[in-house]
């Protein structure tokens, strides 16, 4: 089995505890407005990737060969491990599995970075690959876009409804879940929809770590090189001080509900 | 046992005319490993005193970058009164000359750097001292071009050996300043002349610098104790409180510099040493934390005033005014105990005290089994101040001992025991065009190097220009090594470091510490003829000045050993070939891959190279990859320079590392949640792991 990789990271800090091995999945159904890896979107099949003879250097490579390099850095990061992001991972489900499962015959901590738009709860063999893939997760990180169904729409192109039914799944079998949330001015970063998002966090027993990332624009030359429209010019990243503040929002959901319980 | 000792656990260190500071360190010292909050914060005629130099400082920047220079007392260990900063509230006593950042004149490395030093700030050196420097007293850089051959001369004007102290001071000797301190200079007077009454009286030549060199060391003590007087204090006896330990050593370090303009004048491994004294003190009541920490602010203050005469272009190859008053800090010991203590976590809170400065180049010698709070200090000092330079104690231990310490900023000695001859650089990048070339320079078109055949059609083949540059690199290694014979010679013969060997052993094992620059030029340069097209472009003489790479090659700085094992060879190859070559005075060679500043000059040196560099452009520091050739992460940058060997780059192997904060961890206060504990070893602030990888990490080198 091979996978097609955008790129790897041999010193990741900010994806998971600890120094990580990064491994940027190509491909991603979703088109988010802020999404700053444009150059990771396009979708490629085995296919596709031979006929274009590898132009834009991307890397299609085992998990056998990604442990193996993976190896090479071990003695950097002792309470680190691999994280598999992207693009969307889970557009290469088999891929991921495949190489936690070798992962963790390495005792490598596994750590999965993922929007949850894959999960359907409905599809009975969508949901054996993930039981299947959690046997071999140790964190995974979810990356809720917002909160409020409409509105996730209009920034990704796609319902939130696959994502929190991820959600409610990862708690029944209490999975350990870090969410990461990206705030960007007018869009999330609203008090009601801050407050929402932790209120509904609060029903779960799983969620260890709460990530906010305040939006920036550093994509932005990306979208030049690749002549694609940049749909939040407009927007200003947003400051640490309001990142703080839109977390501090986002944990009094969180406790609100959960004093309830 | 002498009063001074007493408290002090006796060993081989205070029998009769013993010098053994390591054995009277690891009977006496306690570890630390507890955090910084016993650390006091700096008392009000600190305050003061250092708003004082501040004051000075600023002076000084508005005056062009010098205050003052001497210019007509030639600067020896004796030469100048008593200085001052305000002497009221100065705790640590002593300046280079007779007023605070008046720059001394130094003449016996060479009279026409000390003119220029002057006359580029607007000074002039008296006439009659020129007079005496160049009628009647020889200078180390008289005796240096006297001796050089024509070849020597080319090859230092072309830039393929560099930054030779053929003109300067050779620096990067470490007296064992700590002895001042526990035996004053009367025993360590006896000592020195026991030595001499027990040395070879057969007359070689060697045994007769010997002698000389031995009542050489003995005068320069007995200036030493006169150094002492000038300021009333008695350094011929044992300091006898912390006090005075700190004072006594400073003193041997200040004698040192009133001496010797040097490339890098170190300081040592002071710290926990003087944590003996301090404790004592401590234990007895005498004095407080805030007392003994400033004791250390004042010290630290000094050691940030000494400045030195020099010339822009001096200041050009090492981007700046430094003087690499390096301490060394921390490490573990040979049976297995921390070396940190109380007085490690003082040198570095003087960061905090008087704010951040690039000197003294406060080093931690960093090993995975130091001190966990220790480690977090650190961290959180260097997230501060980024001032911090850290180097592998692990590697250097299994070479050194426990007692060594960094002259410059990655050359390692054991204290008063070990010395090096600087050698500063071989530019191998422009080795591998003269081997294109057939020793033809590509800038001057002057033929410099030996008239080999040089390369013949329009594209390179990797098997020929191998081939090509091996003999080249043999003919440079051979130059290189006697162009630093005659320098160290000379500078033996006209500029002998005298106060600082009085502060070694008469044994003293002897580095000769080649460097070399470009690696990763080289590297990549090779790769790209091994694994792409290179097409050469040739002048109207003939002369390749260009190169045109076709297709993609792997590059030096991700891991890749196609490349790596490039750079491995090269190191290992020219290392083999300095080898071959008689080096002075039995001194063992070895070499440094750390241009850190002076890359930026050898660049403009360089012509084009094969991996597509342009001229001018600068030369990576250190073995370091070239500037963003490196596209997979930190871990893949770093571990290709790991690969190097230090077996055959023994002085240091240096990797200049600039890091965002964003980029070394999550934003503590914007992340909420748990993260193993464990995983924030030694990182402050950050939630995530600092790497603990230090092969030759250091933020700046002079050479």
């Amino acid at each position: 089995m091979k996978g097609i990789i955008h790129s790897t990271e041999s010193f990741g800090t900010v994806d998971g505890p600890g120094i990580r091995y990064v491994v940027f999945m190509q491909g991603c159904p979703m088109r988010c407005k802020y999404c700053h890896n444009p150059d990771t979107w396009r979708i490629l099949s085995e296919k596709d990737f031979k006929e274009n003879n590898n132009t834009d250097n991307r890397l299609y490579v085992s998990p056998e060969d990604i442990i193996e390099d993976v190896k090479r850095y071990l003695p950097y990061m002792s309470n680190g491990g691999i994280t598999v992001t992207g693009g969307e991972p889970l557009v290469q489900i088999d891929f991921v599995t495949e190489l936690f499962s070798i992962a963790k015959s390495n005792n490598i901590h596994t750590c999965l970075d993922t929007s949850g738009i894959t999960f359907d709860k409905s599809n009975e063999s969508c949901l054996r690959k993930f039981d299947n893939l959690m046997e071999y997760c140790d964190l995974v990180m979810l990356d809720i876009k917002h909160i409020d169904e409409d509105e996730h729409k209009k920034l990704t192109g796609f319902s939130n409804a696959h994502v929190l039914d991820f959600m409610q799944y990862l708690s029944d079998i209490n999975k350990d879940t870090w969410i990461r949330h990206v705030v960007v001015p007018d869009i999330t970063f609203i008090y009601e929809y801050l407050y929402n998002l932790g209120y509904y966090l609060g029903r779960f027993n799983n969620i260890k770590a709460l990530d906010v990332l305040p939006y920036h624009n550093m994509g932005i030359t990306k979208y030049e090189k690749l002549n694609i429209d940049y749909p939040l010019k407009d927007t200003v990243p947003l400051g640490k001080d309001e990142a703080l503040a839109a977390k501090k929002i986002i944990l009094k959901g969180y406790h609100d509900r959960r004093s309830l319980a | 046992m002498k009063a001074e000792w007493e408290g002090f656990n006796s060993g081989r260190w205070n029998k009769e005319l013993a010098v053994d500071v390591r054995n009277f360190i690891q009977l006496n010292y306690t570890p630390y490993t507890g955090d910084e909050t016993f650390l006091a914060g700096p008392t009000d005629s600190t305050k003061k005193l250092w708003d004082e130099v501040l004051d000075l400082f600023k002076q000084e920047r508005e005056h062009g970058g010098v205050l003052d220079m001497d210019t007509s007392i030639v600067s020896t260990i004796t030469s100048h009164n008593a200085g001052y900063i305000d002497k009221d509230l100065e705790q640590i006593v002593g300046l280079q000359t007779d007023k605070p950042l008046k720059r001394p004149l130094h003449t016996f490395g060479g009279i026409r750097m000390a003119m220029n030093a002057c006359k580029e700030n607007g000074y002039e050196v008296a006439p009659e001292i020129v007079e005496i420097f160049t009628k009647y007293r020889k200078t180390h850089n008289q005796g240096v071009f006297d001796a050089y051959t024509p070849e020597m001369r080319a090859a230092r004007k072309s830039g393929i050996i560099t930054g030779l102290p053929d003109a300067y001071g050779r620096g990067r000797i470490i007296g064992d300043y700590r002895r001042v301190a526990l035996y004053g200079t009367d025993w360590l007077i006896e000592n020195k002349k026991y030595q001499l009454s027990t040395s070879l009286v057969r007359m070689t030549s060697e045994n007769i610098r010997l002698r000389e060199e031995l009542t050489d060391q003995i005068n320069a003590l007995k200036e030493l104790t006169e150094l002492g007087n000038i300021y009333g204090l008695d350094i011929s006896k044992p300091a006898a409180n912390a006090k005075e330990a700190i004072q006594w050593v400073y003193f041997g370090y200040l004698a040192a510099v009133k001496e010797q303009n040097g490339a890098a004048m170190s300081l040592g491994r002071t710290s926990t040493f003087l944590d003996i004294y301090i404790q004592r003190d401590l234990d007895k009541g005498l004095i407080t934390e805030e007392q003994a920490q400033e004791y250390i602010d004042h010290f630290i203050m000094k050691l940030r005033m000494v400045k030195f005469a020099r010339t822009p272009e001096y200041n050009a190859i090492f981007a700046g005014d430094p003087t690499w008053v390096t301490e060394s800090i921390g490490g573990i010991g040979l049976d297995g105990r921390t070396l940190v203590t109380k007085n490690s976590f003082r040198y570095l809170h003087t960061l905090e005290n008087l704010g951040t400065a690039p000197e003294p180049n406060l080093t931690v010698l960093w090993s995975s089994r130091l001190p966990k709070a220790f480690k977090e200090y650190c961290a959180k000092i260097s997230i501060k101040t980024s001032s911090i330079q850290y180097e592998n104690d692990d590697l250097m231990r299994e070479v050194h001992g426990d007692d060594y310490a960094i002259a410059c900023c990655v050359s390692s000695m054991r204290v008063g025991k070990e010395m090096q001859f600087f050698g500063a650089r071989a530019n191998l990048a422009k080795c591998l065009l003269y081997a294109i070339n057939g020793g033809v320079d590509e800038k001057s078109k002057v033929q410099v190097g030996p008239k080999y055949r040089p390369v013949e059609g329009d594209y390179l083949d990797y098997d020929d220009v191998w081939d090509k540059y091996n003999q080249m690199m043999e003919w440079l290694a051979g130059l290189y090594v006697n162009t630093l014979n005659v320098i160290h010679y000379m500078h033996d013969k006209y500029s002998y470091e005298k106060l600082q060997m009085s502060l070694h052993d008469r044994e003293v094992k002897r580095y000769f510490a080649t460097g070399i620059a470009g690696l990763s030029v080289v590297a990549d340069s090779l790769s790209a003829i091994k694994y792409a097209k290179v097409k050469v472009v040739r002048d109207e003489n003939g002369v390749v000045t260009d190169y045109k790479v076709e297709g993609d090659f792997p590059k030096y700085g991700n891991n890749d050993d196609r490349v790596d094992s490039i750079a491995v060879n090269v190191v290992n190859t020219f290392m083999d070939k300095i080898r071959k070559h008689h080096t002075y005075r039995h001194s063992i060679p070895t070499m440094s891959i750390l241009t850190i500043t002076s890359n930026v000059v050898y660049g403009k040196k360089t012509g084009n190279t094969p991996d597509g560099r342009l001229l001018g452009e600068p030369l990576a520091p250190g073995a370091n990859p070239m500037h963003q050739r490196d596209t997979h992460g930190a871990a893949a940058s770093l571990a290709s320079v790991a690969k190097l060997p230090f077996a055959n780059a023994q002085d240091g192997i240096s990797n200049t590392f600039s890091i965002i904060p964003g980029a070394l961890g999550k934003d503590a206060q914007l992340f909420t949640g748990e993260l193993d504990v464990d995983s924030m070893d030694g990182c402050g602030d950050m939630a995530c792991k600092v790497p603990t990888l230090h092969k030759g990490i250091d933020d700046d080198d002079n050479n």
